[in-house]
């Protein structure tokens, strides 16, 4: 989960990581009451998970309390680049004397974390990283060991801040490592890290990205979820515990193991092409064990999507039973008439495309043969059924 | 031979009294495999039955494999206790630990990673679904039955299209299925792999899924044009992931321009890899050289 800047910088200060006073306003007058608590000059920050948002706009300075409640109106609400403003910072203004990068995060390749800081920050790091990568400093981090003064001074040296401000960059560094592990972190970085003209360091802007498998061992990250932003499908999907996300295509699809549901969403795209380029509308995993209950959430989630035409449930069957998977299709059909989560004007325009193979899958065929649902139909392979799903959505 | 498993492999399963682990213990011993222990701390001494075969249950992997000789292991345990699993299973010298749980923070799987090297225990996993050399053993949660013994070699980040590919070539027969795990951080990557089936005689070529998410496949492409005489048929999914979202594996996510299928497909094309548009043509491809 990536935060807000807000919520990252309140992040920073519980761990003594020095930043600016500020305060989180949803509304323009509770920007202008955080002014008057900051005093004196403020800016407003448009709160959005994107970059290039300073120069869309929504970064402002604002002279006293009620030019930031009007600055504040006049960014919240805001689009920048399809996210909308809802919340906008309100931190004390700072001048800024130089501007440095500082990072950790998690390397893939190395199976390790990776520091990397530069005296060259402020502007987009992956542009600094390639016109000139002498000045990024990159330094591995054991996990086993972490980031002591030692290390810390080791990146500090290496990234060549200024003499007159390493040992305050050494401390803030072994603050932010305690960030990136106290919080389970993936991404902790700060840009601007900031100088100020009286030689204090500052972190002014922060993006920190969050282990979601950590959650069991956080349970303050619950309310840092911006639930409000996602699709509003997706949101029931999560509620149902359901790995779904919503894509823009015409093809629902349900399936059983990540791996495998990637690869139907682009068959049915490749499938697509040969009938008006019909993609593919969502990935959903319904895992091992698909129980009728779990294929009815899904199949209730994947039909009330108005965008979707036709539906492909694609099971291959390995340690689940490919009768199980029939007898919960079959049971989810029926719940779902019974049900009201779906009309049947719906249900009827979306046909059902099933392919089922590996265990017990002549008993699974047999199954949805005798029960001869109108909606659905059955294809041997997973090829044929993508063509016949990307077909039927076509012509709808 | 086979790699990393044989039917010599004696095998632990740590977190063998809890329901998952009890079901996959069962189902290994149906396939063949030399389980020779359970691990629960606090139910040593116990005895599970498994249709009549009783496996003894220790408190410490340490002392399972001093009684036992063990030398793979099965990790069944939680998230939160996965950690402390593997660094014990590492602390006894065990060969091979192979961490089937998923939903491990990352912060502790790069620890049991770090804390492994210099050491002698190597990790598949986490969040996969384990190895098998059909025929010899099982290791994991592989359905023993969809294929059978012979010479491809298959290495993949998902479970799913690891048996979805066992099953199209089930006629041709694997020496070794690994499956690698979908997390970002893994123990056994693709190169491990492609190293150990080049290594290995009874292995004639190697089917390699791969998925978005990181730059493992772009090694593994190096790794094929600069060491590999053995033909390699490939098949990556995600095409049509959308940017910044993780698609069900915790690993499976295009971040900016990175990840990308696309990337790898041609990464792997570059290395003379043969790759699939889907699994069955791959399948296919794998058929004109192995067939």
């Amino acid at each position: 989960m990536d935060l807000f800047e807000y919520q990252a910088r309140d992040l920073f200060a519980q761990y003594d990581v020095p930043v600016l006073r500020g305060a989180v306003a949803s509304t323009p007058e509770q920007a202008r009451a955080a002014a008057e608590e900051i005093g004196g000059q403020v800016v407003i920050k448009a709160q959005v998970k994107t970059g290039g948002r300073g120069k869309a706009g929504g970064v402002k300075l604002a002279d006293d309390p009620a030019d930031a409640e009007a600055k504040a109106r006049a960014i919240l609400g805001m689009d920048i680049k399809g996210h909308t403003v809802h919340r906008v910072l309100v931190a004390q203004a700072s001048d800024i004397a130089e501007e440095y990068y500082f990072c950790y995060l998690l390397d893939r390749s190395n199976r390790t974390f990776l520091a990397m800081a530069s005296v060259e920050g402020g502007v987009e790091i992956e542009l600094v990283a390639v016109e000139k990568p002498e000045a990024l400093a990159r330094i591995p981090i054991d996990a086993g060991t972490g980031v002591d003064a030692a290390k810390a001074r080791e990146i500090v040296a290496a990234a060549r801040f200024p003499e007159s401000v390493v040992d305050q960059v050494v401390d803030v560094a072994q603050k932010l490592w305690t960030v990136f592990t106290g919080a389970d972190a993936t991404l902790v970085e700060v840009n601007p890290l900031v100088q100020d003209p009286r030689g204090k360091i500052i972190a002014l802007d922060g993006k920190v990205t969050l282990d979601g498998n950590a959650d069991f061992r956080h349970p303050e990250h619950a309310e840092l979820d911006d639930a409000g932003a996602i699709d509003p499908l997706e949101r029931a999907a999560v509620a149902k515990g359901l790995n779904y996300v919503k894509l823009d295509g015409e093809v629902g699809i349900i399936g059983n193991g990540a791996g495998l549901v990637m690869s139907t969403l682009d068959v049915v795209a490749y499938a697509g092409e040969q009938y008006g380029g019909v993609k593919p509308a969502n990935f959903l995993d319904i895992g091992g064990g698909a129980s009728a209950q779990v294929m009815a959430d899904g199949l209730g989630i994947i039909l009330s999507d108005p965008a979707v035409k036709s539906v492909f449930v694609n099971v291959f069957g390995g340690i689940t039973a490919c009768d199980e998977v029939a007898t919960g299709i079959v049971q989810a059909l029926a719940m779902l008439g019974s049900g009201d989560t779906v009309g049947e004007a719906e249900r009827r325009a979306k046909p059902l495309v099933v392919r089922l193979d590996g265990n017990n899958v002549v008993e699974g065929r047999r199954i949805l043969d005798e029960a001869a649902h109108d909606l659905v139909e059955q294809v041997d392979t997973m090829d044929g059924a993508a063509r016949r799903a990307a077909e039927l959505a076509s012509r709808a | 031979m086979a790699i990393f498993l044989t039917e010599s492999s004696s095998v632990i399963v740590q977190g063998m009294t809890g329901s998952e682990g009890r079901k996959h213990t069962s189902r290994m011993l149906a396939s063949g495999t030399r389980v020779v222990g359970g691990v629960t701390p606090g139910k040593g001494g116990q005895q599970v039955d498994f249709d009549g075969t009783g496996v003894p249950v220790f408190d410490g992997v340490a002392e399972a494999v001093a009684e036992t000789g063990a030398d793979v292991t099965v990790i069944f345990v939680p998230p939160r206790f996965a950690k402390s699993a593997v660094v014990e299973a590492i602390d006894a010298g065990i060969g091979l630990a192979v961490v089937i749980t998923e939903g491990i923070p990352v912060h502790d799987t790069t620890g049991f990673w770090s804390y492994a090297q210099g050491r002698s225990t190597r990790i598949i996993g986490p969040n996969c679904p384990g190895l098998i050399s059909p025929g010899k053993s099982n290791a994991g949660i592989i359905p023993a039955d969809i294929t059978q013994t012979g010479r491809i070699g298959l290495v993949s980040k998902s479970g799913t299209l690891t048996y979805q590919m066992m099953y199209e070539l089930r006629d041709i027969g694997f020496s070794t299925a690994v499956g690698i795990g979908g997390d970002p951080v893994v123990g056994t990557t693709h190169i491990d792999c492609l190293q150990a089936f080049e290594d290995d005689p009874e292995t004639d070529a190697v089917v390699m899924i791969g998925e978005i998410g990181g730059d493992a496949e772009e090694r593994a492409a190096e790794f094929i044009s600069a060491y590999m005489t053995k033909p390699v048929v490939g098949y990556v999914a995600g095409f049509t992931a959308p940017e910044g979202k993780t698609m069900g594996h915790a690993g499976a996510i295009v971040s900016g321009s990175a990840g990308t299928a696309l990337a790898k497909q041609e990464a792997l094309e570059a290395a003379g890899v043969r790759v699939g548009r889907t699994p069955s043509e791959t399948a296919v491809l794998m058929r004109e050289i192995a067939g």
